[in-house]
Formats: structure tokens, sequence, C-alpha cells
């Protein structure tokens, strides 16, 4: 995507791309500081649902940004041949996801404007405080990863570079799952499994935003993806939306099998209005059989266009169970007295309800139009589009290794 | 202890407390005697600068069998002594550093009504999960949160499993300057820690009418709290996590 390959209309079109990008941005931004502003009190959240639309979207982000550098660990750490020339995109991928994640759950912090004291302030028993060494951490681990893969003289560096990238990757995921993990309050959480469970999700969610933005950088210079090339990252993401769907089923037997949490299993996937909805509809049917079936099944895999769907209905079904994950944990009320009948003036005993407002979505939507405008001008100006040099893979017989 | 007092009698009654603690009957006049004015006035106050004594673990002892089903005065008294005079659409929205839960047992039928609150745990998973060590423990067991280091992220209140922190929604005016309070902080009960470093009683503890509620400290033996404690079953909230909570429960 070299800029003397584009013709004029081409250039208007990449210019009219960003622009939109930037001003989803804006508008995230204005709706983050109409938030700080006006209060929560202009949000959807509450005192018991206390995260809402901007984490599902933040979490989105941070979890996928440490998966979509997969693909590089694959090249550099597994020596995988084929996916070598896809590790910068990949570390691009990376790092601007984290840094739209990050906007996104900084500006929904109530004093956003204490980033400092986030910064220099740490408790070493929070997951939050781990996390605030982890993501800048990332940053500099990919960032140093990215210039061994870019630049020649620091070419040797590559390997294990990429491997403390991995390393560090894993970790920062295992944080970001035991956020969720290590709460004991509450019945949607507080469980070992949530770690590795998030960790396999990133695996399956960045390939899929991996799959979707090369597609669409290969349309854009008019290129077609080489068939084993495609196969194989359609198997590999088949592979791992299978995985996702055995961590989330043990997840939910486990807590089936626990008779204090069956009650909290039957809301969310039985009695729960949308909860149940968007599991079964939204994340089971349109995230994980309908793309395993394009992905599997050879008259639909070789339909044009059909491994894209999977990728971008995975990413659908990637909302869709970050909402039930996080929402719906939120608005089950808290067993404070096991077995008691308890009413209160503050939904004790009741389900809760939540109606994510339009600042909390557009702050959102500002993160992906972040994420979306630093790639756009990152794959513009660097040179990141992935180039198979497939007759010499094929010669060297590493192709099908 | 039902009716408002002015800060003089409050001045007054800590005083003849700390003259009559541990007798549980106080001598105020010849003929007049102020019956267990001692857990009205656990402690003399602390002076400015000095800090919280960490041999003293603050508690509440709240008597279900005697909290009435509809009272919610406590509740009352918590907003005037803490300045939680905002009007807000959404309830769930609305700052409850206290709130009364009524409960029914459905095996029997059995009805309780409580007030609940910041449980003062001291393993509090709230200071656990707090990324800037905004939510801390006082040396004394009172669990505060620093408004100053406070970003609003709210874990903490994923964290607690008595849903006792409340995130401000919304601008504040006409506070208590005792008790600061900041939108996008996060903020819970304090034991009205303002009211004991002066030697008084937490306000939901004097306005109870029933006198359900005891605060005093853990750790002293001669204490009436302690006393009965050692006399009388009471519970913990949640005891299966073993925060081993600063408040307990008599009755359910």
């Amino acid at each position: 995507m070299r800029l003397e390959k584009n013709s004029r209309s081409e250039e208007l079109l990449f210019y009219a791309l960003v622009g939109v990008g930037a001003l989803v941005t804006a508008v995230g931004l204005a709706a983050a500081l109409y938030m700080e502003h006006a209060g929560h009190v202009v949000t959807g959240m509450n005192n018991q649902v206390v995260w809402g639309m901007p984490h599902v979207f933040a979490i989105f982000l941070i979890v996928a940004a440490s998966g979509v550098l997969n693909v590089a660990s694959i090249g550099s750490v597994f020596g995988k041949a084929v996916y070598k020339p896809r590790a910068p995109l990949s570390g691009l991928l990376a790092l601007v996801m984290l840094a739209a994640g990050l906007m996104v759950i900084m500006l929904d912090l109530g004093r956003a404007d204490r980033l400092v004291v986030a910064m220099t302030h740490f408790n070493p028993t929070s997951v939050f405080g781990w996390n605030v060494i982890l993501y800048p951490g990332f940053f500099a681990i990919v960032g140093l990863y990215l210039w061994t893969l870019m630049d020649r003289k620091m070419n040797p560096y590559y390997k294990p570079a990429g491997l403390a990238a991995f390393v560090w990757r894993l970790i920062l995921t295992t944080g970001t799952g035991s956020i969720f993990g290590f709460l004991v309050a509450r019945q949607a959480y507080q469980s070992a499994v949530i770690a590795p469970m998030f960790i396999i999700m990133s695996f399956a969610w960045g390939l899929a935003v991996f799959m979707i933005v090369q597609k669409s950088m290969y349309a854009w210079n008019g290129m077609t993806l080489h068939p084993a090339v495609r196969s194989r990252m359609k198997n590999l993401l088949g592979t791992f939306v299978a995985a996702v769907f055995y961590f989330v089923l043990v997840y939910h037997l486990t807590n089936i099998y626990y008779a204090k949490e069956t009650a909290f299993e039957r809301f969310i996937l039985l009695e729960g209005g949308i909860f149940p909805s968007l599991f079964w509809g939204g994340w089971l049917f349109l995230g994980t059989i309908v793309p395993l079936l394009l992905i599997y099944v050879p008259d639909l895999n070789q339909l044009r266009g059909s491994v894209f769907a999977a990728a971008v209905l995975v990413v659908v079904g990637a909302f869709c169970l970050l909402y039930v994950f996080i929402i719906g944990g939120q608005v089950y009320p808290l067993d404070i007295f096991p077995g008691m009948e308890v009413t209160s003036s503050f939904m004790d005993g009741q389900i809760d309800h939540y109606r994510p407002s339009w600042p909390e979505i557009l702050l959102g939507l500002g993160g992906i139009g972040l994420a979306f405008t630093a790639t756009a001008i990152g794959v513009r100006v660097l040179k990141f589009l992935p180039e198979d040099d497939l007759a010499k893979l094929e010669s060297a017989g590493h192709m099908l290794d | 202890m039902t009716e408002p007092q002015d800060k003089s009698r409050r001045k007054f009654v800590a005083g003849a407390a700390v003259a009559g603690a541990g007798l549980g009957v106080a001598a105020l006049a010849p003929g007049l005697h102020l019956i267990e004015v001692a857990g009205a006035a656990p402690q003399a106050p602390r002076a400015a600068g000095e800090p919280a004594p960490s041999t003293v673990r603050w508690g509440m002892l709240i008597d279900t069998t005697k909290c009435a089903t509809g009272c919610d005065k406590c509740v009352t008294a918590c907003h005037t002594e803490n300045g939680i005079n905002e009007t807000v659409q959404d309830v769930r929205q609305g700052s409850q550093w206290i709130r009364k839960i009524d409960l029914k047992d459905p095996k029997n039928g059995r009805t309780h009504s409580l007030p609940m609150m910041c449980q003062h745990c001291e393993k509090p998973p709230c200071v656990d999960v707090c990324p800037t060590g905004a939510s801390m423990k006082r040396a004394d067991g009172i669990v505060l949160v620093d408004r100053h280091i406070c970003i609003g992220c709210r874990y903490c209140m994923m964290a607690c499993p008595y849903k006792a922190r409340s995130f401000v929604h919304q601008p504040l005016t006409a506070q208590n300057p005792e008790v600061p309070r900041g939108l996008g902080c996060v903020e819970s009960c304090t034991f009205c820690v303002h009211r004991v470093d002066k030697g008084l009683q937490p306000a939901c503890v004097e306005a109870c009418p029933e006198r359900a509620m005891l605060f005093g400290d853990l750790n002293d033996p001669t204490s009436e709290i302690a006393k009965r404690l050692a006399q009388e079953p009471a519970t913990q909230v949640r005891a299966d996590l073993k925060l081993n909570v600063g408040v307990r429960y008599k009755g359910i």
C-alpha cells in the first residue's frame, strides 16, 4: 500500500475513510467529555451495573489486541513461514487496538483527569494495578518487536523479541481475565477458568480482526490471498472458535453443577430476556456455529467471501458474549443472604435492568474509530501489507509444514 | 437518643461517657442517671494529627430483632450527617451508604429487617482491588476511600460482596465540609469517622429509636459491644468469604 501505487480516486477514498474514522473518534471523545462534565448520570450505568457499554468495547479491543499479536508469534516463535510476512501488520494492529481499548476505559473513569494518579500510585494486590504495568510493557515490547521486524539492522533480534512479546501477551490477557476471575462478590465471576478462557478468546477474536483487516487491504490493492494461506488461516480461526466454545461450555457447565450458581445460570441462559438471546442467537449461532460451517463445510468455504464473513461473525459473536458476560453478570443480584427472599430500595434480590446510553455507545465506537484510523494511516505510511513469496516458500518446503 | 442533638450536647454526652466508661451508668447530677451512656461514646476524642490507634477495631452489632420493618431513621440520619442530599431520578444512581433490607426465610416465613452498609472488613476486597490504593483501611479498622486518589474505576464496587459502595453520578452541592464527596469518585459508609474521631457515635447508631445498633471497640474486652458479642450469638454476613467483617448481626 505504497503511496505511488494509488490513483487519485484511491487517494481521495483513503482520505475520506480516514476522515470518517477521525470523525467517529472525535464524536467518541466528545461523548466522553459530556460524560465527564455531566457525570455518569447521563449513562445507563448505576451503582449495581457499574461497568457498561464502554467496558464491552474496551475489553473487546484489549483482548483482541493481545490475540492479534498471535499471528506474529506463530511466525516468530513457532517458525511457521507463512505467518512471518504478517508479523508487522499483526504488531501494528496489536498496538492500535490496545491504545484504543485503553482510551475507552480511561475516558470512562469517573475521574479521567487523574490518569497521572493511576500511573503514580500502585497497589500491588490489584489486578487493575498489575495491568497498569502490563499495558505500557506491552507497548514497549511490541514496539521493540516491530523494530526488529522492520529494521534490517535489528532483524537478528526478532526471535527473542517475538518470544518476549508472546509471553508478555499471555500474561497480559491473564491479567485481563483475572479482573473478573478474582472477583468473589458476584455470581458470574470468581472462576479460575476465566483467565485461560480470555486467552483463547483473544486468539479467536484477534485472528478474526487480523483476517478482516488483511482482506480489506488485499481488496484495496486488488490482490487475492493465496488459497493455501487462506486455507491455513481459516482452519486456524476454526480451531480457535471451537476452543472458545469449549471454554465457554466448561465455564457454564461448572456453574450449572454448583447448586449455588444454578439460579444464575438459569437466568443467563434461559430466563434473562436479552441475555439468553444474545448468548444462543448472537454468540453461539451467529458467532460460533455459522462461522464453523463457513470454515469447514467444503461447499461453503469455497464461496467467495465466506472466510471474511466467518471472521466478521466471530467479532459479532464476541460482542454478544462480552455483553452477556459483563452486563448480564452485573444485573443479576448479589447473593448476600443465601436462601433468603430479599427486598430493598436498591435492587437487592431483584434483576437490575441496563439500557446503554448514546454517550456510552459513542465512546465505545470512538475506540473502534481510533483503531481504524490509526491502522489506516499506519498501513499507508509504512510497509505493513503482507506479501507472500509463495514460490520461495513452496520450494523451501515450508508452505504446508 | 431518639432526638436530634446539638453539638454541645454531644460533647457533654461524650465527656460523661469517658467519665463513666465501663460502668454502664453515669451519674450526671444527684438523682439523675443516664443509662448505658458508655455505649454512646466509645472513646475520648482524638487530637488532630494523631494517628488512628491500631489497638482499636471499630465495629457494630445490629440487633435485627429490634430493627423495625419500614423504619429508616438510620438511613435518614446518615444522609443528613454526610450531606447526601442530591436528588436523583434513578434511585440506582443515588448514593446508598446505608440501606434497609427486608429478609424472609421461605422455609419458615420468618422475616427480618436490617440496615446494610460497608461491613468494614478486616480483609476488604475493595482495598485489594483498588489500583491506586484509594480504598484503604485505617489502623482502627475503618475502611475509607481517599477522595484525592480515587480515579472512579468502580472496580471496588464490582468487588464488594455487600453492594455497599456508591459512585457519585452527578455534580454535588451543599456538602458537609467534614465529609468531602466528589463527582466521579466512589464512596461508602465511613462509620461517621469524623464523629468517631471526636469521641462520638456514628449518626445511624445515635438515630436508631430501638437502640438496635451498638458501636464500639471489638478489641476492648470491657467494651459493651465486646461483652455482648461474647454473650450473644451474632452473624457475619457472607461469613463464607472469611473477610472478618466489623459489622455483626444478631437474630438472622
